[in-house]
């Protein structure tokens, strides 16, 4: 699919404005920058309003008769119930601070991908409806009517946004467009546009726990795939529990970790740490999915598949809950969970088995990142590694925004990354940390149909990506987010081919010297460890 | 969370700020500047007239002073010829403290209101002071 | 057009007192009426604004981290950027309201030919947005001195520093300068950069003429056009002792710039000016990342549809038991 895009034309970039006034300016539904809508079995399996066939490019969107009186009325509730709403309908002063810090901005040009435009789209209409002047004044004052353009406008341009949060690391007041493009999407669910891209793994989790809707018996299958896998490459044979209750620990992943490449290898990773350590935990089917698609949709949305968790914590009698490697699974653990589902009196402060360290910074939402829990491991001398095993790699390191931008576990990965392998190297520094660039497929925007919003918001990522390639010869992009693992391995095809995406435990899974485990001549992905010359590995 | 204490407690320091000029003066005596012409050489004239306007005394007399300053030290011309065709000496001391020879009825009146510290000061001796000290 | 708009705006607001102190004999709408309607527009429309935004609860604990967060005692936590409890928030604040350290962070990028990206650091903004606000403040508190008798001492430090240089009579101070300098330059980027002035409104202008339009008046009343600064002071500490008198003679300018200064208090509430408290109220700046460590309440968090273990294990149960997954119900 990329190829039919050629870079050449994709970088030729129109960054001046049109001259007409952007309120004049009606976007174009044009193949590979939108998502189709959502299936209406999904919605009606999920009780979301307005269920029906309809498509973006189509002049007639098949709103209900009272779209108006929805869209306003959902906006008062919003402006009622979140300050963060109120507050940045209210303080942007328009200094555009925040205008070339969005990844579909720089690779794209369109002003309305400028995080201060896309804000104004919905500020326009809550001048025009909810402050005086703007109801005086009108357009001189910013404010425009609520029409059905205004809703094409804000489908087309909040299904361009991936919720990173760059600008708001920017703007002098902290406006956060994730928080804009959420109430934005939450609008436009009350009149039931959205997207099959979300939507369909909305519908898959609430039924069948993941996003990708395998069903408990297919789990295991793909389990047992995996487990022949490390048998022939590692020599070990793992057999980790489902639903067992009275395990101390309860382990959550995005499905895409065990779905696919090269997710798989990383959950390999987990397996295999979690095996060599002997810990008591066990996976679940009906909480399968650590990520939430609901993140996308609307903050109920968010709260009605989160609740899994706990209820399957509390139903099994575990003690504490560790999380795999994800990025918006990360921002909803870290920051809604406890609040919406919470509190998690059932459980108990984290504590590792292993090494004896309280996770302190849990004690309230008991749940650990697993950088976090092996990181420790790490720190106290738990794990026997060897890092030549990696030698083949040429490693950099992505942050991925959420875990960056809404909960700052920055050192935990790269302390790990170099202690499992040897060559490690960081992208300019303007592309990494708090500043680090979106994989551009993140917020439910990373499927195919949007290949061409992808390949350009990827651009800034993918051009560190390749700074670290020319210099160094970088050729493993790792990450510690589902989403970037499927969508990054996409964007590196495209703009970086070179360059392999993977995941930390994947390191983690190769390095790892085990009890009774055979020579390893195979990585987790079964490509060859390269000998070194001479010396054996200690 | 709604924060209420903290919000409250920030608006009534806004509002106290704001509004500091209003509570800063309550309670002290009410000011006047009334700057005194009744000198004895200002009583013995017969038309009691400044070297300009009053007008124009009153708002410029500091930048006129200023350019009297740099006209006689920088290009050592001394006489002034003012609006009405008068020759006057450029002079502070000689001129001016002539008749308004009051610094602190006078100068000092609305200087100390208005929050004005003229440097004149620095190099010229206050009328007033020359009697108490008995020099020049 | 916008623009012309803006600045059409601004000028009849100088017209109005001109033509209502030259012709009508105002004074007193000016001098008194006005002012008083401004600052009580001023502080009610301020807190009217602020308490609407504190009205709506923060129902989650959504900071932007920017740097390490507070995790096992070995890494070291970035304190101020992603700060763990209310010292470390407070530090935030600050830095954020005194030194604008978001702003601070600003990059400038440019895509040259390979493509290659290119992220510069880009001070401008920031220095003239910090010198902008700050010349203002130092302006506003200089103003003390005309209501206050006696005046503080620390209006006459910060007049000493200000006027250091010691250049001309009345004494230059570089605030003034420095204000204007600053709206020139965040005036000139706005119509000179493309995308900010595709983003500008009409108010954006407004706002930024107004101001000018107010030092350019002091400016010339102080250095160029001068007016009667006693009769000034009358006026005002008139006004702040309730007992109002207009002394004669002022001189229209000033009535200018005083319209101009109520015009912008009484605008401030309902107008983009709002971010002077709106910045005190950003959820992620002002709370701390300790969100698994304390328990953040949303107070209307009302419980949802969710689809339980027990119709998880109604419909898959079957297929649980083949697979050999334990189940509740046999």
């Amino acid at each position: 699919m990329p190829d039919e895009l050629k870079r050449k034309e994709l970088v030729d970039i129109e960054y001046r404005p049109p001259k007409k006034d952007w309120m004049d300016v009606a976007p174009r539904f044009r193949h590979g920058t939108y998502i189709y809508p959502a299936k209406p079995k999904n919605l009606k399996y999920l009780d979301m309003p307005n269920p029906r066939e309809w498509g973006p490019a189509e002049a007639d969107w098949k709103l209900p008769d009272n779209w108006k009186e929805i869209v306003l009325n959902g906006m008062r509730e919003r402006l009622d119930r979140y300050r963060s709403f109120k507050v940045f309908m209210d303080i942007c002063v328009r200094c555009g601070a925040c205008a070339d810090k969005c990844h579909f901005f720089i690779g794209g040009g369109d002003p309305k991908n400028m995080p201060v435009l896309r804000a104004e789209l919905i500020r326009s209409v809550y001048r025009g409806n909810f402050t005086k002047a703007g109801r005086i004044l009108g357009r001189l004052n910013g404010a425009r009517e609520l029409t059905k353009d205004v809703i094409k406008e804000w489908f087309y341009y909040f299904y361009q946004c991936t919720e990173c949060r760059r600008c708001s690391v920017f703007c002098p007041y902290g406006i956060d467009t994730a928080e804009i493009t959420m109430m934005g999407r939450e609008l436009l669910n009350l009149l039931g546009c959205n997207v099959n891209w979300v939507m369909e793994p909305v519908a898959n989790c609430y039924r069948t726990g993941n996003h990708l809707g395998i069903q408990p018996h297919a789990l295991m299958d793909m389990f047992g795939m995996m487990l022949d896998d490390i048998k022939d490459r590692v020599g070990i044979k793992i057999e980790p529990s489902f639903n067992r209750k009275g395990a101390e620990i309860l382990f959550v992943t995005p499905s895409a970790d065990y779905f696919a490449e090269p997710g798989i290898y990383t959950c390999m990773g987990y397996l295999l740490l979690l095996h060599e350590l002997g810990l008591d935990y066990t996976w679940s089917t009906y909480a399968s999915e650590g990520g939430n698609f609901g993140l996308f949709t609307s903050h109920e949305m968010i709260k009605r598949l989160n609740a899994k968790i706990y209820a399957e914590a509390r139903r099994l009698g575990v003690k504490w809950i560790l999380g795999g490697e994800c990025g918006h699974m990360w921002r909803v653990i870290h920051q809604y969970m406890d609040t919406m589902n919470g509190p998690a009196d059932f459980l108990e402060e984290p504590v590792s088995p292993i090494t004896g360290t309280r996770f302190e910074n849990a004690k309230s939402t008991k749940m650990v990142h697993i950088a976090e829990f092996t990181a420790d491991l790490i720190k106290n001398d738990k794990l026997k590694l060897d890092p030549s095993r990696n030698d083949d790699l040429r490693v950099t390191f992505h942050d991925s925004c959420n875990p960056s931008r809404a909960m700052g576990i920055l050192e935990e990965p790269r302390y790990i990354i170099k202690h499992v392998c040897n060559n490690f190297y960081e992208m300019p520094e303007n592309t990494i940390r708090e500043q680090t660039f979106c994989c551009a497929g993140g917020a439910g925007l990373g499927t195919d149909e949007m290949m061409e919003m992808r390949m350009r918001g990827g651009l800034p990522r993918a051009n560190a990506v390749q700074y670290v390639h020319d210099r160094h010869g970088v050729n493993r992009l790792t990450c510690m987010c589902a989403i970037d693992r499927a969508t990054l391995t996409t964007l590196m095809e495209y703009w970086v081919p070179e360059v392999k995406v993977t995941g930390v435990h994947e390191l983690v899974g190769n390095a790892l010297v085990m009890k009774g485990e055979k020579e390893r001549v195979l990585t987790l992905r079964g490509d060859p460890i390269k000998e070194t010359e001479g010396d054996e590995h200690v | 969370m709604y924060d209420r204490g903290k919000i409250i407690a920030g608006l009534v320091v806004f509002a106290g700020l704001t509004t500091l000029p209003f509570w800063y003066n309550i309670g002290k005596a009410r000011v006047r500047p009334d700057p005194r012409l009744d000198t004895p050489a200002i009583r013995q004239m017969k038309e009691k007239h400044c070297i300009e306007s009053k007008r124009f005394m009153i708002e410029y007399h500091m930048q006129m002073l200023n350019g009297w300053r740099n006209a006689v030290v920088r290009d050592y011309k001394t006489t002034y010829v003012s609006t009405s065709g008068q020759y006057f000496t450029m002079s502070l001391e000689d001129t001016c403290f002539h008749c308004h020879s009051n610094e602190k009825q006078f100068c000092n009146q609305c200087h100390s209101y208005a929050d004005v510290k003229p440097y004149c000061w620095e190099c010229h001796v206050k009328p007033g002071e020359e009697i108490a000290h008995g020099q020049r | 057009m916008k623009l012309l708009f803006a600045f059409i705006s601004v000028v009849m607001l100088a017209i109005i007192p001109s033509i209502g102190i030259g012709y009508a004999g105002m004074q007193y709408v000016f001098g008194v009426v006005v002012p008083y309607v401004a600052v009580a527009v001023f502080v009610a429309g301020f807190a009217y604004r602020v308490l609407n935004w504190a009205k709506s609860p923060v129902p989650f604990r959504i900071p932007t981290t920017c740097g390490q967060e507070k995790s096992l005692p070995w890494i070291r936590q970035n304190k101020l950027d992603n700060p763990s409890g209310t010292p470390g928030v407070v530090g935030r604040m600050a830095l954020e309201i005194l030194f604008f350290r978001s702003l601070f962070r600003n990059t400038r990028t440019e895509l040259r030919k390979g493509p290659m990206l290119a992220y510069g650091s880009s001070g401008w903004l920031w220095l003239a947005a910090i010198t902008f606000h700050w010349s203002f403040l130092v302006i506003l508190v200089r103003h003390f001195r005309l209501f206050s008798q006696p005046v503080p001492p620390f209006v006459n430090v910060l007049e000493g520093l200000d006027g250091f240089l010691q250049i001309g009579v009345p004494t230059l101070y570089i605030t003034d300068i420095l204000l204007l300098a600053a709206l020139l330059y965040l005036f000139i980027r706005r119509v000179a950069i493309p995308q900010v002035r595709y983003v500008s409104l009409v108010s954006d202008y407004f706002t930024l003429f107004l101001i000018f339009g107010i030092g350019l008046t002091g400016v010339l009343m102080r250095y160029f056009y001068r007016v009667n600064v006693v009769g000034v002071k009358e006026l005002a500490m008139g006004l702040i002792a309730l007992r109002p008198v207009v002394p004669s003679g002022i001189g229209g300018l000033f009535f200018v710039h005083l319209f101009l200064i109520s015009s912008l208090f009484a605008y401030f509430p309902f107008s983009k000016l709002m971010h002077m408290g709106g910045v005190f109220l950003s959820p992620t700046r002002n709370l701390a990342n300790n969100n698994r460590m304390k328990r953040h309440i949303n107070p209307w968090n009302y419980p949802v549809h969710v689809h339980t273990y027990a119709e998880y294990e109604d419909e898959f149960r079957d297929k649980m038991k083949a697979a050999g997954i334990p189940v509740e119900k046999e």
